[in-house]
C-alpha cells in the first residue's frame, strides 16, 4: 500500500524534496502560510452615499496562491469549454467568463459558504468558487448524467444549495429579485449572513432590479447588488444602453461602491466592507469594473463591437490572473516554475474532468419525466405523442 | 321615499319571524355557515400558526387588511415581520417572493387581481415553476401565488381576464380554483402546505358568498387533495364540469334540467393542474355525454384540453359531440347588458346540456 501510495503522488514527493535541493531558500510551504502581507489596491474604491474601505489589502501568502490556483483553474475551464463547444459536444447556450475571475474568486475570499451568492447565465465560474466540481461542470455542458443538474439544466442553469448558489438564470434581471428574496429570507430566519446578487451592466436597466432595490432599502435587507460591468450588453456597449453608465451610483439613496473587477485583493475588500455594511444598514451596490476575452455566448465572436486592440490591451494591462502572478513573484512567496508547475496541473485536472465527463452517459430516458414536482401527487404526464408515451410523475 | 319605508317595515316585520324560522333549522342540521372570505381567512390563520415559515405579502394585506378583506386581522396577530405591505411592484415583490421560497420559507404572494399577475408572470413561470426540473431536485419552490381570478362586475376589459389556462399548461405549477367555502379552506391549507409552487384562483363575486361546512371542514387539520376533482351532484345523462363561480351556476343549470328529465352530472374540478382526467372520463363513460363550462377566454382555453382528453381517452363512450361554454371572445366589455353576453349565463349551459342530449333547440343560423 505504501509503495502504490508513493508511486501515485510522485510530484508530491518531488515537492517534498523540492526545499531541500533549492538550498536558497528555507520558506514555509506557501500553501498554508498565512503570514500577512499588505497589498494596495490597483486604483482606490470610488463610493456614493459612504465612505469608501481602505486600499491597504490584507491577504497572505496562501491566500495568494489560493486566488492563483483557482483563477488558473477557471481560466482553463473556459478555454477548455470553449473547444468542446466548438467540437459541438457542447449545445446551446455557453456564456464564458475568462477575464472576469478575480470577481469570483475575490468574493468568496470575503465570505463564507452560509451567504448565498445567486447570478445569472455566466455562471461556471461562480459555481467552481461555490465548491463545485470540474466534473460537474463538463458533465452538466454536455448534458450527462454526472452534471451538477443531472444534465437537464444546462451552462445556464448551474446550482449548489448545500453551499448556498442559487444558479444560474436565464432571464436577464430576474436573478436579481430573487437575490433580494434570498436576502429577505435571511434576515427572516435571523442568519446573521448575506446575499450577493450579480448582474451585468446590461442587466442594470432592468426594472424589476430597481423595484428589489427599493423593497430591498424599504424593508433593510441584507442584499448587496454586484453590477458585473464588462462594458457590453451582449453586443450593445454601455453608453448605447445606460444613459448613466455609473452603475454604482444608481441606487440613489442606495450606497455604492466601484471596484476593481480585475483585482482580486479589491474584490475581497469590497465584498467585506459590504458584507458588513448590509447586515447593518441594508442594501449596498457593488460595481466591480471587469471584462470578458470572449464575446457574450459562443455564437458572438465578440469582435464586431469591440477591437481586437482593446481586448488585447486588457489582456496585456488588467489580465486577473497576471496580477496576481506579479504579486507573488514580486514578494518572493514562489518561484516561476512553480507557478507554472501550477498551471501544468490545472491543465490536466480539466482535461481529466472532461475525459471522466465524456464517460459519463446521457440521463435514462425516464429522467424526462423527473423533477417536474417536488411532490407529484401520482400525476400523469405525457410524451409528444401521449398514447405511445406517457408516464406517472414520481 | 314611500316605497323604502314599506320595503323596512317588511324587513323588520320578517326578521321578527326570522328567529323562530332559523331555530327549525338549526335543531335539524349542525352545519355552520361560512363565506368564502372567512373560510380564506381562517385558512390563512391557521397555516401562519402551525408553521413559522408561512408569511404573507402583498398590496394592501396588512394594514388595509387586504383589498378585499381576505387577510383581516392577520397583521395584528402575526405582526410585521410576517405579513408585509408592499409597493405597488409585482415584477419585484414576486421575484422577492420565490427568492425566499428558493431559501426554504413559504410565501403566500397576493395578486390584487390575477390581471396584475402578468407584469410577474416570467418569475411564476421561469423562475418558480421550472426550477425544481432545472436543478434536477434541488431548488424547490414552496410558494402560493393566489388572489381574484375572471371576470367581477363592471370592471372592465382589463381587470377581468381569468388565467386559469395559462398557467394550468404549465408544467412545474399545481394551478386550484375553490368554488364553494369548504374549497377555499381545505385547498389553500393545502396548497400551502404543497412544496411546489402553487397558483390559487379565487374569485371576488364569490368571497361574500356562504355555504355550508361541516366540522371536519372548520378542523385545522383540514385539508382537500390536490388533483382531485369533486362531484357535485350526481346525475345520469350530461357530464357538465366547471370551476369556481361556473360550479354555481351549473348546479342551477342542473336543477333545470332535472324538471325536463335531462339529469346531469356536475363536477366541480377544484384542481385545473393536475386534471381529474380520471374522475372526468369516468363520469362521461357512465353519461356519454360533456359540456364544459368556464369563464375565461374559449380558445386553448381550460374546456379545450377537457374535450381534447376525453375524445381520446373515451370515444367509443360519446353519444353526442362534446360541448364548450365559455366566455365570449372578446375583451370584456363595459357596458351591463354586453357585460352579460360576455361571460356564460345559466341558460347557456342547460341549451348545451340539452344539444348534447339531442334533446332540442334549433341551432342559430351560422354567419
Amino acid at each position: 500500500m505504501a509503495l502504490s501510495y508513493l508511486r501515485s503522488s510522485s510530484s508530491r514527493s518531488a515537492n517534498f524534496l523540492k526545499p531541500l535541493s533549492s538550498a536558497a531558500s528555507l520558506r514555509r510551504p506557501i500553501s498554508t502560510d498565512t503570514t500577512p502581507i499588505t497589498v494596495e489596491t490597483s486604483v482606490p474604491f470610488t463610493s456614493h452615499q459612504c465612505e469608501a474601505p481602505s486600499r491597504s489589502v490584507e491577504t497572505n501568502p496562501s491566500e495568494l496562491l489560493t486566488f492563483f490556483r483557482d483563477m488558473a483553474l477557471m481560466r482553463r475551464m473556459e478555454i477548455a469549454a470553449d473547444s468542446l463547444y466548438k467540437a459541438k459536444l457542447i449545445r446551446g447556450f455557453c456564456h464564458l467568463y475568462d477575464g472576469q475571475e478575480a470577481v469570483a474568486v475575490g468574493m468568496e475570499a470575503a465570505i463564507t459558504k452560509k451567504d448565498c451568492i445567486i447570478t445569472a447565465y455566466r455562471d461556471h465560474c461562480i459555481f467552481i468558487g461555490r465548491g463545485g466540481t470540474l466534473l460537474e461542470v463538463f458533465a452538466e455542458l454536455m448534458g450527462r448524467q454526472a452534471g451538477c443538474s443531472k444534465g437537464k439544466g444546462g451552462s445556464m442553469h448551474f446550482y449548489k444549495k448545500d453551499s448556498n448558489f442559487y444558479g444560474g438564470h436565464g432571464i436577464v434581471g430576474a436573478q436579481v429579485p430573487l437575490g433580494c428574496g434570498l436576502a429577505f429570507a435571511q434576515k427572516y430566519s435571523k442568519d446573521e449572513t448575506v446575499t450577493f446578487a450579480l448582474y451585468g451592466d446590461g442587466a442594470a436597466n432592468q426594472g424589476q432590479l430597481f423595484e428589489a432595490l427599493n423593497i430591498s432599502a424599504l424593508w433593510d435587507l441584507p442584499a448587496i447588488l454586484v453590477c458585473e460591468n464588462n462594458h457590453y450588453g451582449m453586443g450593445t456597449a454601455e453608453w448605447r444602453a445606460a444613459k448613466s453608465p455609473a452603475y454604482y451610483k444608481r441606487g440613489d439613496y442606495v450606497p455604492g461602491l466601484k471596484v476593481d473587477g480585475m483585482d482580486a485583493l479589491a474584490v475581497k475588500q469590497a465584498c467585506k466592507f459590504a458584507k458588513e455594511h448590509a447586515l447593518k444598514n441594508g442594501p449596498i451596490i457593488l460595481e466591480m469594473d471587469t471584462y470578458r476575452y470572449h464575446g457574450h455566448s459562443m455564437s458572438d465572436p465578440g469582435s464586431t463591437y469591440r477591437t481586437r486592440d482593446e481586448i488585447s490591451g486588457v489582456r496585456q494591462e488588467r489580465d486577473p490572473i497576471e496580477r496576481v502572478r506579479k504579486l507573488i513573484l514580486s514578494h518572493d512567496l514562489a518561484t516561476e516554475k512553480e507557478l507554472k508547475d501550477i498551471e501544468k496541473e490545472v491543465r490536466k485536472e480539466v482535461d481529466d474532468a472532461i475525459a471522466q465527463a465524456k464517460e459519463s452517459p446521457m440521463p435514462e430516458p425516464s429522467e424526462l419525466f423527473s423533477n417536474v414536482y417536488a411532490k407529484s401527487l401520482g400525476v400523469e404526464s405525457f410524451g409528444a405523442d401521449r398514447k405511445e408515451v406517457r408516464a406517472t410523475l414520481a | 321615499m314611500y316605497a323604502i319605508a314599506r320595503q323596512r317595515i317588511l324587513g323588520q316585520s320578517f326578521q321578527k319571524m326570522r328567529p323562530a324560522v332559523s331555530v327549525l333549522r338549526s335543531y335539524s342540521s349542525a352545519a355552520k355557515q361560512i363565506t368564502v372570505r372567512d373560510a380564506l381567512n381562517s385558512a390563512l390563520d391557521e397555516e401562519m400558526s402551525a408553521d413559522p415559515k408561512v408569511f404573507l405579502m402583498g398590496e394592501e394585506v396588512g394594514e388595509y387588511q387586504g383589498a378585499y378583506k381576505i387577510t383581516k386581522g392577520l397583521l395584528e396577530k402575526y405582526g410585521p415581520e410576517r405579513v408585509l405591505d408592499t409597493p405597488i411592484t409585482e415584477a419585484g415583490f414576486t421575484g422577492i417572493g420565490v427568492g425566499a421560497a428558493y431559501y426554504g420559507l413559504k410565501p403566500v404572494v397576493e395578486f390584487m387581481t390575477f390581471n396584475f399577475s402578468m407584469q410577474a408572470i416570467d418569475h411564476i413561470i421561469n423562475s418558480a415553476a421550472k426550477s425544481n426540473y432545472m436543478s434536477a431536485g434541488q431548488i424547490s419552490v414552496p410558494i402560493v401565488f393566489r388572489g381574484p381570478n375572471g371576470a367581477a362586475a363592471g370592471v372592465g376589459a382589463q381587470h377581468s381576464q381569468c388565467y386559469a389556462s395559462w398557467y394550468a399548461s404549465c408544467p412545474g405549477l399545481k394551478v386550484l380554483s375553490p368554488y364553494n367555502s369548504e374549497d377555499a379552506r381545505g385547498l389553500l391549507k393545502a396548497a400551502i402546505r404543497d412544496p411546489d409552487p402553487v397558483v390559487f384562483l379565487e374569485n371576488e363575486l364569490l368571497y361574500g358568498e356562504s355555504f355550508p361546512v361541516s366540522d371536519e371542514v372548520l378542523d385545522s387539520s383540514f385539508c382537500i387533495p390536490i388533483g382531485k376533482a369533486k362531484i357535485e351532484r350526481e346525475g345520469k345523462d350530461v357530464t357538465i364540469t366547471a370551476f369556481s363561480k361556473m360550479v354555481g351556476y351549473a348546479l342551477k343549470a342542473a336543477e333545470i334540467l332535472e324538471k325536463d328529465g335531462i339529469y346531469a352530472e356536475v363536477i366541480n374540478l377544484r384542481s385545473i393542474r393536475p386534471l381529474d382526467r380520471s374522475t372526468i372520463n369516468t363520469s362521461v363513460r357512465k353519461t356519454n355525454r360533456l359540456v364544459t363550462v368556464e369563464e375565461g377566454f374559449p380558445q386553448h382555453g381550460v374546456g379545450a384540453e377537457i374535450c381534447a382528453s376525453v375524445v381520446e381517452e373515451s370515444f367509443a363512450y360519446l353519444d353526442a359531440p362534446v360541448e364548450r361554454i365559455a366566455g365570449a371572445d372578446v375583451p370584456m366589455p363595459y357596458a351591463a347588458n354586453l357585460e352579460r353576453m360576455a361571460v356564460p349565463q345559466i341558460e347557456d349551459i342547460v341549451r348545451a346540456a340539452k344539444r348534447a342530449c339531442y334533446r332540442s333547440v334549433p341551432l342559430a343560423a351560422a354567419a
